[in-house]
């Protein structure tokens, strides 16, 4: 007997309500902006400049007692949090202390980290420092530019490839997909004010491909239905294709989001956040692939009657052989 | 139908087994490493028992290349340092100063008398007492000039020489910056990489970013500040003569001449000239030493010319104080008691012996040309890169597991097939990454097991494809032969989107991106190749060998 997701033949219509997923979608986007621009997001030292220096003691962490050491040394804001995680022991207390970009400093400086780590050591002698990071003002600057530019990059690269494989329509509802997804993700650690650091920058384009990859294995099977069912409409070719290929999506995002959960679980807090992205990412990548790309190509049309034989009949690569 | 030539399967099994080889070092990674470790130094000061055994514990003839592991797993320092590259202009300016007064002097009749103006940093301003006599005075200073070899043309030269009223300002040329700049930072790095040399960690990076960048990596050192404390100085050793000496900081130097604080006397000043008698570069060698009664010293030797100056100016000025000069503070200014001739001296001051030891590897190991401004730091202390590394690993193995049942499951002996592919496919990932010496981050553990769980997609595609020509009922061989054929653009354009995206990760990215998009890149290359050419060739030599009437996926 085998393992199904989904019954071996499927005919649910996705565009039934279409009127609402777009609904839901547009409703999302809005409230993801709004938080954006009300409440913004937490960056980390990477886009803000600043140090943040993990510490650990045997003894259990007492904010009050840290932050009365380090705030005789009139550093401004100064956030301390302590870190929870399943695979720490119970002598592992740790906190994270980031302390904002000091005025006028392009550089870091070495007497500011060791003023906190000794006001630190005297309040608490047993408490090591496991690790330090500071960015200055300057290379933070350039990092969200960096950031943006590569997203951004990575969004019209996708854009061109596909208008080159499919049609205009097609890298359309592809590229508006991913930019639902994109904004969404931002929502969500706006939202829950997660730190947005470098990391979740890879996080981010990685949802770009993952998403992508969706998308254009069901835009594939459009491609392919289109040539096959000549006199079918559109919402009925987009239907069997969503529909023929809706066990692969299935098995793919449950075999990524089962290695992502994994990693979220057991993979410690440094990195919980990325992960908690791509999850993300995987969820709303899938959602938006079914509900949202195949909405736009169906709203836009696509060019059915080709007066020439396609050169591309079969599939291009069909004669790489092994 | 489904024949595949025995050449292209040999290659096939030939590129998996090379990957799996390439990869197994890194299963035995603490005893490769101390093997590694134990060639290179065997190849650096030869043999010793000892040496020997640590490198008997892998043999040679195995591959030894290791991924290498990231800061953030290993634990260790980064630095990112922009160097000061206008620190040059202005030493270069400074030092111009006596050769434009040198030059001047037999002109006195035209151009008159010669003074130093204030001027800006990088720049120098010289006031002749003729304005009538400037045509000849331009023509004087500009017969300095020196050429400067440039890809885009002939006859440029080192100095921008302009006139305004009677004063002449000197400036570096455009083009003589460039060349400078490159010079400058070629010369950081070297000397970064000489300093840490001489502190001996294992295998430190240290790369030029951009055009006044330099990224500093070491492994295993306690903290930043650590390495921060060796290549943060400049050890700029200059000998200058002293004007006068005070306690108030702020009062006017007088042109040429600068105030600097003494490093041993608090509220102590020198008022010494800018342009120096001597400098550190043209000291040959640095040691501790101790003085005559006993204090820890530096002793040092000049090259010929240096030596040359130091007797010359030392013979000429008996009596007068001599500023020792490191990194605008005086390190102290003995009076010069007789002349100096063989270019060899002592540095006194209150030092530690540690200080004079520091003092004296710095001094070895070459003045940074221009100081350097820290713009990110970050320290990841062993233990933390530990426990990175285990949780990553188990997350790995939970990961991993889950994916396999779940395939078997599903897809019953073809998802065995995928799940081979799997395992080989993780294995030529890092056989890939051993062999381009690429760095694993915790990013980039992320990335493969984000591999592991897309890896399995194009299996899934080609699976699910041959389900589907199985309904059609043409026959178990035709079916996958269809399935293979018709998934294949899917593929193909679902992870070349992919691999666009890790491609630009990786041009923009920087660190922990970086790292992550390379096992994405080399994550996709691999499962493409194992999903179309290995689980083909396992479902082939599977199909040839049964011959089943009826398959089930």
């Amino acid at each position: 007997m085998r393992l199904r997701l989904v019954p071996k033949e499927t005919s649910f219509d996705f565009f039934k309500r279409w009127k609402m997923w777009l609904g839901i979608s547009a409703l999302m986007m809005i409230v993801a902006f709004a938080s954006f621009m009300i409440q913004g997001l937490n960056f980390g030292i990477d886009f803000r400049g600043g140090t943040t220096i993990r510490s650990e003691s045997p003894l259990p962490v007492d904010i009050g007692v840290y932050r009365g050491a380090i705030d005789e040394l009139g550093l401004g804001d100064v956030t301390i949090t302590e870190v929870f995680d399943p695979t720490f022991g119970p002598e592992q207390n740790v906190a994270m202390i980031r302390i904002q970009a000091q005025d006028g400093q392009e550089a870091v400086t070495a007497e500011l980290i060791a003023d906190v780590e000794n006001a630190l050591i005297a309040v608490r002698p047993d408490i090591k420092f496991i690790s330090v990071e500071s960015v200055g003002p300057k290379v933070s600057g350039e990092l969200v530019q960096t950031a943006a530019i590569a997203v951004l990059l990575a969004i019209g690269a996708v854009l061109i490839y596909i208008w080159l494989r499919f049609e205009w329509q097609f890298a359309v509802g592809a590229v508006v997909a991913l930019v639902h997804d994109v904004i969404l993700t931002i929502g969500v650690f706006s939202e829950l004010q997660i730190r947005f650091d470098l990391a979740i920058i890879a996080a981010l384009l990685t949802i770009v491909g993952y998403s992508l990859n969706d998308t254009v294995v069901v835009f594939d099977r459009v491609r392919e239905n289109l040539r096959k069912y000549k006199q079918k409409s559109l919402s009925e070719v987009l239907n069997i294709s969503i529909n023929e290929t809706l066990s692969r999506t299935m098995m793919t995002s449950v075999t990524t989001l089962l290695a992502l959960i994994a990693l979220f679980v057991l993979g410690g807090d440094v990195i919980r956040g990325f992960v908690f992205a791509m999850i993300w990412g995987v969820i709303i990548g899938t959602y938006s692939s079914v509900f949202v790309a195949s909405t736009i190509l169906l709203y836009l049309g696509v060019k059915r009657d080709w007066s020439k034989p396609d050169a591309n009949a079969g599939n291009q690569y069909a004669n790489i052989d092994a | 139908m489904l024949q595949i030539d025995l050449w292209k399967r040999i290659t096939i099994w030939l590129f998996c087994i090379a990957g799996l080889l390439l990869a197994l070092p890194n299963g035995f990674y603490t005893r490769v490493e101390s093997h590694n470790d134990a060639v290179a130094a065997i190849e650096l000061q030869g043999a010793t028992p000892e040496l020997e055994a640590a490198a008997s514990v892998w043999p040679d003839w195995m591959p030894s290349a290791l991924v290498n592991l990231g800061l953030d797993l290993r634990g260790g320092a980064h630095l990112l340092a922009e160097v000061r590259l206008e620190d040059v202009y202005a030493s270069r300016m400074d030092a111009m100063w006596p050769e434009i007064r040198d030059a001047l002097r037999p002109e006195r009749a035209t151009v008159g008398g010669v003074r130093q103006q204030p001027s800006e940093r990088g720049e120098i301003r010289v006031r002749i007492g003729e304005a009538d006599g400037m045509a000849r005075a331009l023509e004087v200073v500009r017969g300095l000039a020196r050429p400067v070899p440039t890809l885009s043309g002939v006859g440029a030269t080192d100095i921008d020489v302009r006139a305004e009223g009677d004063v002449i300002i000197v400036t570096l040329s455009e083009a003589e910056k460039l060349s400078t700049d490159e010079r400058t930072m070629q010369q950081s790095l070297e000397i970064i990489r000489n300093r840490i040399d001489e502190v001996g960690t294992r295998e430190p990076t240290i790369q030029r970013q951009g055009a006044e960048r330099i990224l500093i990596q070491v492994p295993g050192i306690g903290s930043a500040s650590e390495l921060k404390d060796i290549i943060g100085t400049t050890a700029q050793l200059t000998f200058n003569p002293v004007v006068s000496r005070g306690s108030n900081p702020d009062a006017s130097p007088g042109i040429g001449n600068k105030i600097l604080p003494s490093l041993d006397e608090e509220g102590q000043y020198y008022t010494v000239e800018s342009a120096p008698v001597v400098t550190g570069e043209e000291l040959v060698d640095a040691q501790p030493s101790f003085d005559q009664n006993g204090n820890p010293a530096v002793s040092f030797r000049f090259n010929t010319s240096g030596a040359r100056k130091f007797g010359d100016y030392t013979a000429e000025n008996i009596g007068s104080p001599f500023a020792i000069i490191l990194d605008d503070e005086v390190v102290s200014a003995p009076v010069i008691q007789s002349h100096i001739p063989g270019g060899s001296g002592i540095i006194t001051g209150r030092f530690s012996v540690e200080e004079s030891t520091t003092l004296a590897v710095l001094l070895r190991a070459g003045a940074l040309p221009a100081g350097l401004d820290f713009l990110e730091e970050r320290t990841i202390g062993p233990e933390l890169g530990q426990d990175s590394i285990d949780a990553g690993k188990i997350a790995t193995v939970v990961a991993f597991g889950g994916v396999l049942v779940f395939m078997a499951l599903s897809y019953g002996l073809f998802g065995l097939f995928a799940n081979v592919a799997l395992i080989i496919n993780i294995g030529l990932i890092f056989g890939l990454l051993s062999l381009v010496g690429a760095t694993l981050t915790l990013p980039g553990i992320a990335g493969i097991v984000l591999t592991v769980g897309m890896a399995v997609d194009a299996n899934v595609l080609v699976f699910e494809r041959i389900r589907e020509e199985l309904k059609t009922a043409r026959g178990p061989a035709r079916a996958i032969e269809l399935g293979y054929e018709k998934a294949l653009s899917a593929i193909l354009d679902a992870n070349i989107t992919t691999f666009i995206t890790s491609v630009i990760l990786f041009v923009m990215g920087s660190g922990p991106v970086r790292g992550f998009a390379i096992t994405l890149g080399l994550g996709i290359l691999t499962s493409v190749f194992t999903a179309i050419f290995v689980t083909r060739l396992m479902v082939v030599m599977w199909f040839e060998r049964r011959r089943p009437k009826t398959i089930e996926v």
